[in-house]
């Protein structure tokens, strides 16, 4: 292993820092230089976890802009819902109501082409 | 967004404490039952800590606030679904991540990526002697600056790793990368922040140029 590696063999977990591969391992007992630098990344990784428990308190109304947010995306949802159930009927609705005309308008169309016939 | 001209004011800084886990199953359990009123008790009570995850990532006020509310949204359509192997916190942490994702890929087609301005964190540790104090007050706002100057596919990796222990394989979900390419931009990412907080001999001067 090469000094300029250690960081893509150092791991952290709640217990703390370590080398992973067991020849990186045996490297750094015998590399002042990579000990001197697993040393800075577990105090660098210390300082990430502390971080947790650092929390921003966001200005106040964001739980009430949450709730509004969830109320519009709510009814949003509630009304493409509504209306993809009522489209199927609304197409089947449209599509009766084409048909009746076209019939109606055949109907009348013979209707008048007999009476044409008969005053002939 | 702060338009580099007029800095944003630093967001409102209280101490707050993460809410115990435990502390929130019978809500998830009513919210999953339809209880609305568990899940608006939820969100008062989880916001902060999303919240500040969105602010990280995103180094932002107005994005932070905009990320979570998308992201309880989300929680709320999902709750039915989620089965408690996480904690709620940790499963509003992966939302929240991903939400942030899917925010800065929009910002950066839209060419808005910018630098943040340096907020300020609550100190949640506070039993220690006013020197070690002093010295980790210090610490920390030299790392919030550090972490808001990295490009913020890498800070998003190393926040979620190292801040809020996310294992390699979800943070590989939450932003559609592959696990190893989660874990070279984690090595990248602490590299970069240990050579800027604590270099090597040496290290300075190539920092200070």
């Amino acid at each position: 292993m090469r000094c300029e590696e250690l960081a893509e063999v150092v791991s952290a977990s709640d217990e703390g820092v370590v080398v992973d591969d067991w020849r990186a391992r045996r490297h750094v007992e015998t590399c002042l230089r990579c000990q001197a630098e697993l040393a800075r990344y577990r105090k660098l990784v210390r300082a990430l976890r502390a971080l947790r428990a650092d929390l921003l308190q966001p200005e106040a109304g964001l739980v009430a802009d949450v709730m509004a947010c969830l109320e519009d995306a709510g009814e949003r949802h509630a009304l493409r819902s509504l209306l993809s159930e009522h489209k199927v009927a609304y197409v089947g609705g449209l599509a009766v109501a084409t048909a009746g005309a076209a019939g109606a308008f055949v109907i009348a169309s013979r209707t008048r082409g007999r009476r044409v016939a008969l005053a002939g | 967004m702060s338009d580099g001209g007029n800095p944003v004011p630093a967001p409102e800084v209280e101490p707050v404490m993460p809410v115990p886990a435990d502390a929130l199953s019978p809500l998830v359990a009513a919210a999953r039952e339809g209880d609305r009123a568990a899940f608006e008790e939820l969100v008062r009570r989880t916001s902060a800590e999303t919240y500040t995850l969105a602010y990280r990532l995103l180094g932002n006020e107005e994005d932070a606030r905009d990320v979570v509310q998308e992201a309880y949204i989300r929680a709320y359509r999902g709750i039915g679904k989620f089965r408690g192997e996480s904690q709620f916190t940790t499963w509003m942490y992966r939302i929240t991540a991903n939400c942030a994702v899917t925010w800065l890929d929009r910002r950066r087609r839209h060419h808005h990526e910018e630098l943040a301005d340096d907020a300020q964190f609550a100190d949640g540790s506070a039993d220690r002697d006013p020197q070690a104090r002093a010295d980790a007050s210090a610490l920390r706002s030299e790392l919030n600056v550090a972490l808001q100057e990295l490009p913020p596919r890498l800070r998003a990796v190393v926040v979620l790793r190292d801040v809020y222990d996310l294992p390699h394989e979800a943070i590989a979900a939450e932003l559609g990368i592959s696990e190893s390419a989660a874990k070279v931009r984690l090595h990248r990412a602490r590299r970069r922040l240990r050579e800027r907080l604590f270099p090597m001999p040496g290290e300075e001067k190539a920092h200070a140029v």
